[in-house]
């Protein structure tokens, strides 16, 4: 019989599965160089991962949560509701604050925390009281939302604390410090996912979550932690956006979640849980930023980019899905 | 003789139902002992509770004459009681090693060593003699290194009593064979084991005692060698049952069903096979022989590379599970999970499904004509359930396997096929549906029925054995087991 002898080594290739985007970018790089000749200058480049850095830190967060085999659509509203709230406890009632008036310094702190607190109560409704995911964080998308236009009556913020400028605006040795956080994290994202037992725990609740219970790990923390480290990056992703833009708009991260999914989904990260790795989400970021530096620079309307943004997800997908060469779920 | 591993009175309630009332069993040491009982008499709720995932009401679990660890203290559990459960517990997209150790990748805290871990999987692997690479996805394995996987990981907590339950319901003949060889090397290394099976002959072949529960309660353990089979089936059913008798019959000159020249690549080459009204012809052969992949042609749910099927004389285009639907063709899907049930509709609308048109007109589907219907099938099949609201999902295996017979002859159809038809079910259930299987015939309709267990085929007028992918022999009834495996394994032609 030939049941018993293992499948034929083509399974070596799975490792370099992450990396069927890699292609996508070089063709993506290839064809901006050829479009415009300011594409590939350095300037332009550090240009696209700063725009990109506050998304993908949205990004990171949600591949974590696929991983472990949940969802959260509500980490956009968090972008904006998160440094809103931190900021208008620390500026005076003339600013538009709550004339609390903490010190300038725990905006950042406060903001943190804030996120962390909408991801553990996300955390709380769906696993404690054992919801669907994707109702929860859609209800919660909204009221979180709502949490900025209610106290902003749907004013931008303009008279900032510097301190929660300072992470978005800096510049740290010659680029951004935007990009550097961003890399810092998704490095340690992809090193605790792939080589901490924490990180794998997420692999085996995605994957099977009563073989994870019979294997000793206990699911219910697992899950709390992601949506509580979820909500903290979406705060981290607000607070660098912030600096970024220098105010703080009523619209701030709102429609962003559909990119964030586009990304990850591309990436290689699985909707239904337990597959998927941190660097082949960071790749799919990278198409989509490339893509849109590339519309923008060739001056393709903003009213027509959605359409091709569309086109190119879909291609992307159909790319990695031949690379990958399994049927995508 | 020493007892490794004992449960005394034990009392268990879910809510209103008691699922274990003052059940016992005791398992000597190096013994491989048996489990048996029908569905629901409390097997599974013994295994949560030997295996520390559920505490009992009342009673005490002992190992080697100790009191059982606390629930909480899985490690300490780890080390005395090792199971693989009938749900498979692999995680398919991640490696094989990882599988191994998952959740104590590392030895001591810090980052995963990959390299360390996928050479300690090796030496498990080799320990336990699996030829399985340890860096390739689960996913990837087969039912069999799959299990033999669990097995490994089960064992190398450390314990000497391992549970087994139900692992032949998913494996072929030399699957089977090949675990059971494993089983006896592991008594030989002094491993105790509680083996749960529906098969009894299986338990013949591997067990040496037997313990009987029914009705949530304990009813016999004694020595396999001195319980015939008849009254091993009467302790589990409560009553005498004769096994089961076939009846016979002459079959029609009416070809009903005939498959000409058909080919698919990978599975079966060059098959002709035709159906008789009033005749039941079997299919069997081992997992790669792809007698459910002829089976699934047939009924429209593959398409054939090559060749034609011809269902009551009309012929059928190839992949349509409609049009050979609508030739007057009932079929009993492989998977009831996947194929066969829609588990939160009700019964009355899972056996309805194929003459939806016929309950009313315009699309519209009348609630009392499809109630009337499906009462009918519950009584004609004996379906235990609380009526035909109920969903099919809260039936018991057996019963939910009654509702994809009651899909499949609710049309009355003149052809039956049905693949695997009894996986999974008690005797009691098992010759009920082999029972429907022959009253259909008897009506005249032509029936095929392709099955892994020797007491299905033993209905069947005659058996066509394939071996990988053509049909080697056409064998009239009377043949006896001994015979068919031998054409089966492809030993004998």
């Amino acid at each position: 019989m030939t049941t018993l002898t293992a499948p034929i080594p083509r399974v070596r290739l799975a490792r370099f599965r992450d990396l069927t985007l890699v292609p996508v970018i070089v063709i993506l790089l290839v064809v901006g160089a050829i479009l415009d000749p300011t594409f590939l200058t350095a300037g332009n480049l550090t240009n696209v991962l700063q725009q990109q850095s506050a998304i993908s830190l949205l990004v990171l967060a949600e591949a974590m949560i696929l991983i472990a085999g949940k969802f959260d659509l509500s980490l956009e509203s968090t972008v904006g509701t998160a440094p809103a709230i931190a900021v208008m406890m620390v500026i005076p009632v003339t600013a538009g604050g709550f004339g609390i008036a903490l010190p300038g310094a725990l905006a950042i702190p406060l903001a943190l925390l804030i996120g962390a607190a909408i991801g553990a109560f996300n955390g709380f409704l769906i696993i404690r009281f054992q919801l669907s995911a994707f109702i929860v964080t859609l209800a919660m998308l909204i009221i979180v939302h709502g949490l900025l236009q209610g106290p902003t009556e749907g004013k931008t913020l303009f008279e900032l604390p510097d301190s929660i400028l300072y992470l978005g605006s800096a510049t740290w040795l010659g680029l951004p410090a935007a990009i550097w956080i961003a890399g810092v994290l998704f490095a340690a994202g992809i090193f605790g996912l792939g080589y901490l037992r924490v990180g794998r725990a997420l692999y085996a609740v995605g994957g099977n979550t009563d073989a994870a219970r019979a294997a000793g790990i206990r699911v219910d923390r697992v899950l709390y932690g992601v949506f509580i480290v979820g909500g903290t990056l979406a705060a981290l992703a607000g607070i660098l956006e912030t600096g970024r833009l220098g105010a703080i708009g009523n619209n701030m991260g709102v429609g962003w979640i559909f990119m964030v999914f586009a990304a990850a989904v591309i990436g290689g990260v699985s909707m239904d849980g337990g597959k998927g790795t941190i660097l082949g989400a960071l790749t799919g970021v990278l198409v989509i930023g490339l893509v849109q530096n590339i519309l923008t620079l060739i001056g393709v309307s903003g009213f027509w980019q959605p359409v091709i943004y569309g086109g190119i997800i879909l291609i992307a997908l159909m790319i990695s899905r031949i690379a990958g060469g399994k049927a995508q779920d | 003789m020493n007892i490794h591993v004992e449960a005394r009175n034990v009392v268990k309630r879910f809510g209103p139902t008691v699922a274990l009332n003052g059940a016992k069993i005791a398992i000597a040491e190096g013994e491989t002992h048996a489990l048996v009982g029908r569905n629901g008499a409390g097997k599974s709720t013994l295994v949560s509770i030997l295996t520390g995932l559920q505490r009992p009401d009342e009673g005490e679990v002992l190992f080697s004459g100790e009191a059982a660890p606390a629930l909480a203290d899985r490690d300490a559990w780890r080390q005395r009681v090792a199971c693989v459960y009938q749900k498979s517990t692999i995680i398919p997209a991640l490696t094989v090693a990882e599988n191994l150790f998952l959740n104590r990748q590392t030895e001591r805290p810090g980052p995963i060593d990959w390299r360390a871990l996928r050479a300690r999987a090796r030496e498990l692997l080799d320990t336990y003699e699996v030829d399985v690479d340890a860096h390739v996805l689960a996913g990837d394995l087969s039912v069999e290194q799959r299990q033999l996987v669990e097995i490994a990981r089960a064992l190398s907590f450390g314990a000497r009593f391992i549970i087994l339950d139900e692992p032949t319901a998913r494996l072929d003949g030399p699957a089977i064979e090949r675990l059971f060889a494993r089983m006896r090397s592991l008594r030989e290394q002094g491993v105790t084991m509680m083996y749960i099976s529906h098969h009894l002959d299986e338990v013949y072949e591997i067990c040496q005692s037997v313990t009987v529960f029914r009705d949530a309660r304990h009813i016999a353990t004694r020595p396999v060698a001195d319980l015939p089979h008849d009254e091993l089936v009467a302790a589990m059913t409560g009553e005498a049952t004769a096994a089961y008798a076939s009846r016979s019959r002459t079959p029609g000159d009416r070809v009903v069903l005939s498959g000409e020249g058909l080919s698919l690549a990978g599975r079966y080459t060059d098959i002709d096979i035709s159906v008789k009204s009033g005749e039941v012809v079997g299919l069997a052969g081992s997992a790669s022989s792809g007698k459910v992949g002829l089976a699934e042609t047939l009924v429209g749910l593959r398409k054939a590379d090559a060749g034609t099927v011809t269902v009551n004389g009309t012929q059928v285009r190839p992949g349509d599970v409609p049009a050979a639907m609508k030739a007057g063709l009932g079929f009993v899907p492989e998977d009831r999970h996947h194929e066969g049930i829609i588990p939160l509709l009700s019964v009355g609308e899972n056996a309805t499904f194929p003459i939806a048109r016929k309950l009313g007109r315009y699309g519209i589907v009348s609630p009392t004509r499809r109630r009337a219907k499906a009462e009918q099938m519950i009584e004609i099949l004996d379906i235990k359930t609380e009526g035909a609201d109920q969903p099919v999902g809260d039936l018991s295996g057996g019963n939910a396997q009654k509702v994809v017979f009651a899909r499949a002859l609710v049309d009355d159809p003149t052809v039956l096929v049905v693949i695997n038809p009894t996986a999974g079910v008690d005797v009691k259930a098992k010759q009920a549906l082999l029972g429907a299987v022959e009253d259909a015939v008897d009506r005249g309709a032509g029936a095929v029925v392709v099955s892994d267990e020797l007491d299905d085929l033993r209905i069947c007028d005659r058996v066509l054995v394939m071996f990988h992918g053509r049909v080697v022999k056409d064998v009239p009834r009377g043949w006896t087991d001994h015979e068919l495996v031998a054409v089966m394994e492809g030993i004998e032609d």
